[in-house]
């Protein structure tokens, strides 16, 4: 167990922040949370399980994920819709000289425009945290969802 | 047809149609339970060929895929002469959908409620208390294991890609696909050892039809995605081709890559951005394989269950599995071919941003089939107008046309005799 408080309270600051950025629409400061050559991917639970390489998305470094954001606001056609991320305590497994590896369960409910909200995805964070001058940061995110089924498209990050 | 198909139901469906030809498609054809139930009977289980996996994806005698056909649970299964099977997840005794895992290895096929037991092909190898309990009970004197098994569907596979059907007196593959759309799908697929990526799977609120529609549109790529026209991947000054075999129903898109911009195809077009630069240009490294000859993407759609992909570097197959009128599944499956080097694997899985139910030109077609469905269900006296170059079925050398969409329909209309 890591028993440094402030370190475990800086990892809580952290998942905090990086959901409330989402959930609030803010995407233009999500880069913000990563590191430069960081790794981004959203992966269906049965290819991570599998060692499968196939991402739903798999972004590397902060330029990329600015593409991403490009594409979300400018270029891609979709229905509007909310996000709410509720996300569990961060299990701390390991703490090593390439950072924090923690896990991270977190559920998306979407809410689209005239519709109730439902749940969107549901899974968890398998990250990489580093300490940077800046504070922590993800060096690398592997959303690793359970849903079987995307309903219709994935847009936004999560 | 099948002997198990509810076999009156709508049988007495009126044809939606208002006219000739199939240019103008009604919205009954997308909303209306009916003549669902008829396309499940006549066209999923009757006399196609539809999409089941990779061979890949079973290496070894025993390893099996559990999917769908329509609405049917089917299981995929290597034998132990290595041959592949393809036999309906439904148990003899009592129709149970005895198979749950998704991917396995097996010893054998066992239906736990009663512990049926059947071999890779489907046989049935025993039941217990067949001959009763101490002289008491058992199965009737005429009962035969042979006459038990599964049902056992025709299997045909090409090149590593299997396809099966329910009806046994369907064509053979190659004569079902005809020589044109045949040639397309060697050119992926022409014995090369492929490798599993891995999936994706969707669930779009809309009819399954709208799917084949979307891949049969060389219309809205260049205008619906961005991507796609400000990056030249497809735009209609593209260089390009479209097929289909002789019945109108399966098509090939074939096109090349432009580097230089004709003013005429983007003036007006608001998704083009002439000065959209990448951040990161590796989403967008395309690297040139022999295989490809000149064209740089082709779609093929081999109706009614499956697309095959190939743009520039990402391959998939996108199979579809109706779940009612009004949605189906969309199961996207990744590969590779076995002498891809790193580099390439790497290549093909960056590319696989732009697909997919994230993908920056793929998720907006799941969005644009909900709101068409969206449409259809709100107006049931609408016909769509699908009159881009003309009224008429052909093969063209461009793609400022509609023709492959009619093609499909004019089939559909003679098999659904609506
Ligand atoms: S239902 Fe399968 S063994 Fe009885
Ligand atoms: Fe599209």
């Amino acid at each position: 167990m890591i028993t440094d408080t402030n370190l475990r309270l800086e990892v809580i600051d952290l998942f905090a922040r990086y959901v409330a950025c989402l959930d609030s629409g803010n995407y233009d400061a999500w880069p913000d949370f990563f590191t430069q050559d960081c790794h981004y991917r959203v992966v269906p639970r049965e290819n991570y399980d599998a060692g499968l390489p196939l991402s739903t998305l798999s972004l590397h470094g902060v330029p990329m994920l600015r593409d991403r954001l490009y594409g979300v606001e400018s270029t891609l056609f979709h229905a509007p819709y909310y996000q709410r991320h509720i996300i569990g305590p961060t299990l701390i497994k390991e703490q090593g000289d390439d950072g924090l590896l923690t896990e991270t369960n977190y559920l998306v409910v979407r809410t689209k425009r005239d519709m109730p909200s439902e749940i969107f995805n549901t899974g968890r964070y398998v990250d990489r945290i580093v300490i940077t001058p800046q504070g922590l940061r993800f060096a690398e995110k592997a959303c690793v969802f359970d849903s079987e089924l995307i309903p219709n498209s994935l847009i936004y990050p999560i | 047809m099948n002997e198990v198909e509810a076999p009156l139901r709508g049988e007495s469906i009126q044809t939606p149609w208002t006219q000739e030809g199939s240019s103008r498609i009604p919205a009954a054809v997308y909303t209306d339970r009916d003549i669902y139930e008829r396309e499940l009977s006549r066209i999923f289980y009757g006399r196609h060929w539809s999409y089941v996996g990779l061979e890949v994806e079973v290496p070894e005698p025993g390893c099996f895929k559990r999917t769908s056909i329509g609405e049917r649970s089917v299981i995929m299964i290597r034998n132990r002469k290595g041959e592949v099977n393809v036999l309906e997840n439904r148990c003899a005794h009592r129709a149970m959908r005895f198979c749950q895992e998704r991917t396995g290895k097996v010893k054998t096929l066992v239906c736990p409620y009663h512990q049926w037991n059947y071999n890779y092909d489907g046989k049935l190898l025993g039941v217990p208390f067949k001959n009763g309990v101490k002289g008491q009970g058992g199965m009737p004197e005429d009962f035969a294991l042979e006459d038990h098994g599964l049902n056992k569907l025709a299997v045909s596979v090409r090149n590593g890609v299997v396809f099966a059907s329910f009806d046994h007196d369907v064509e053979s593959f190659e004569d079902y696909l005809g020589p044109d759309i045949l040639r397309y799908f060697d050119r992926t697929f022409d014995g090369r050892k492929l490798v599993l990526h891995g999936y994706s799977r969707q669930r779009i609120p809309g009819n399954w039809k709208l799917m084949m529609e979307n891949i049969k549109d060389p219309y809205h790529p260049g205008l619906l995605h961005t991507w796609f026209v400000t990056f030249g991947l497809w735009r209609a000054d593209n260089k390009s081709e479209l097929w289909m075999d002789d019945k109108g129903r399966h098509a090939a898109m074939v096109s090349r890559r432009s580097e230089t911009v004709d003013k005429d195809v983007t003036q007006g077009v608001t998704s083009f951005r002439e000065n959209m630069k990448l951040n990161d240009m590796r989403l967008l490294d395309i690297v040139h394989e022999p295989w490809w000859g000149s064209p740089t993407v082709c779609m093929t759609t081999l109706f009614p269950s499956v697309i095959l992909q190939q743009q520039v570097n990402s391959l998939s197959t996108r199979q579809i599995i109706p779940v009612g009128p009004d949605k189906f599944d969309f199961v996207w499956t990744h590969f590779g071919f076995e002498d891809d080097d790193e580099a390439m694997v790497e290549r093909r899985m960056r590319q696989a941003n732009l697909f997919g139910p994230a993908g920056f030109v793929s998720a907006d077609d799941g969005e644009v089939i909900e709101f068409s469905q969206e449409g259809f269900e709100q107006d049931g006296d609408f016909s769509t107008m699908c009159e881009l170059g003309g009224r008429d079925v052909e093969n063209t050398d461009h793609m400022v046309t509609e023709t492959l969409i009619r093609g499909m329909y004019r089939y559909w209309r003679e098999v659904m005799e609506l």
